[in-house]
């Protein structure tokens, strides 16, 4: 399988993703912003980082950059698209996503490791997980606070659109602790928090067991893989 | 060179973090006065050609699909700058 993660002018953190995909199993193929081409891709990541330095909104102008018609289209006809942090805001931007993000609640930038609980186990990212699984991955963000009017937020949870929730606090005033979410057909995944840094035991979150050794993040990108190799013919 | 103005502001029922700081450092420096501070966005567009109402209607498209997220924000204004127009 080929992942496509495309850089955009401020991703910081594409160059992780990349690694993320390749210890998950697959291919890593680096998309450029300013092409309009996908390389043939089988799934797209849209990485974290400060897009065009978050002018004008966060995610904002990278939402329309040239290769963003593509990945448009390719998430309508199914293609598995992962947006994490930045990523998120961009999905958001370019509507393939609901709601907004907007600056944390208490005004200050968060990077902590994060517990969260997987809700939803049907999407392309998090098959892989267990109903209500509890995992650990780092946060690191200053306008986080997912937003949308309760007409929104309803439909997200009555659909069970809402993939992964904050646990033990709220960290940037979230509704309803939403830390991603994903679209009717569970093919799109937005994630605040960052599956990417913790993909390898000795750099991942600390857990019980040892310091660093938490890789709970991998788990987003084999479930991209096994449901790629599930849906091949 | 004509110019419209586009002015946008967060939703008003949404947490403006920027404004609640400013409103916080007004207080710590003994103001009273002013209780409450909002932080928005004022673009200048400037015209090639006249500003008519193609060109104001254009821009309004424009702030309602670019300018700004109205999931988040509100276009509060877009006129012509004065003496521009």
């Amino acid at each position: 399988m080929r992942i496509g993660v495309i850089t955009f002018p401020g991703s910081l953190d594409d160059r992780d993703a990349q690694r993320a995909v390749r210890l998950a199993g697959a291919e890593a193929v680096a998309l450029w912003h300013g092409e309009h081409d996908l390389h043939g891709v089988d799934a797209i990541v849209l990485p974290g980082g400060f897009s065009y330095g978050d002018y004008l909104r966060c995610g904002a102008i990278a939402a329309r950059s040239p290769i963003m018609s593509e990945v448009i289209d390719a998430a309508n006809s199914g293609m598995p698209v992962l947006g994490i942090c930045n990523g998120f805001q961009i999905l958001l931007e370019a509507h393939l996503l609901p709601g907004g993000l907007v600056r944390n609640d208490h005004g200050d930038f968060i990077c902590r490791d994060q517990r969260l609980r997987v809700e939803q186990t049907d999407s392309a990212f998090t098959n892989g997980f267990a109903a209500g699984q509890e995992i650990t991955i780092p946060l690191k963000n200053g306008e986080g606070g997912f937003i949308a009017d309760a007409a929104t937020i309803e439909r997200l949870e009555g659909d069970g659109r809402v993939v992964v929730r904050y646990l033990d606090v709220n960290p940037n005033g979230s509704l309803n602790d939403i830390a991603g979410i994903t679209n009717d057909r569970g093919n799109v995944v937005g994630l605040m928090p960052h599956p990417e840094h913790a993909v390898e035991a000795g750099f991942g979150p600390d857990t019980p067991d040892a310091m660093r050794s938490g890789t709970d993040g991998l788990t987003f990108f084999t479930s991209a893989i096994a449901a790629f190799a599930e849906a091949a013919p | 060179m004509p110019t419209i103005i586009v002015e946008v502001m967060p939703k008003a029922e949404l947490l403006d973090p920027q404004g609640k700081a400013v409103a916080g450092a007004l207080s710590r420096l003994g103001n009273s006065r002013f209780q409450a501070v909002r932080i928005g966005k004022r673009f200048e567009l400037t015209v090639d050609g006249p500003i008519d109402d193609a060109a104001i209607a254009e821009a309004r498209d424009l702030a309602e699909t670019m300018l700004a997220n109205t999931i988040i924000e509100d276009v509060v204004s877009v006129h012509a700058a004065e003496g521009t127009a």
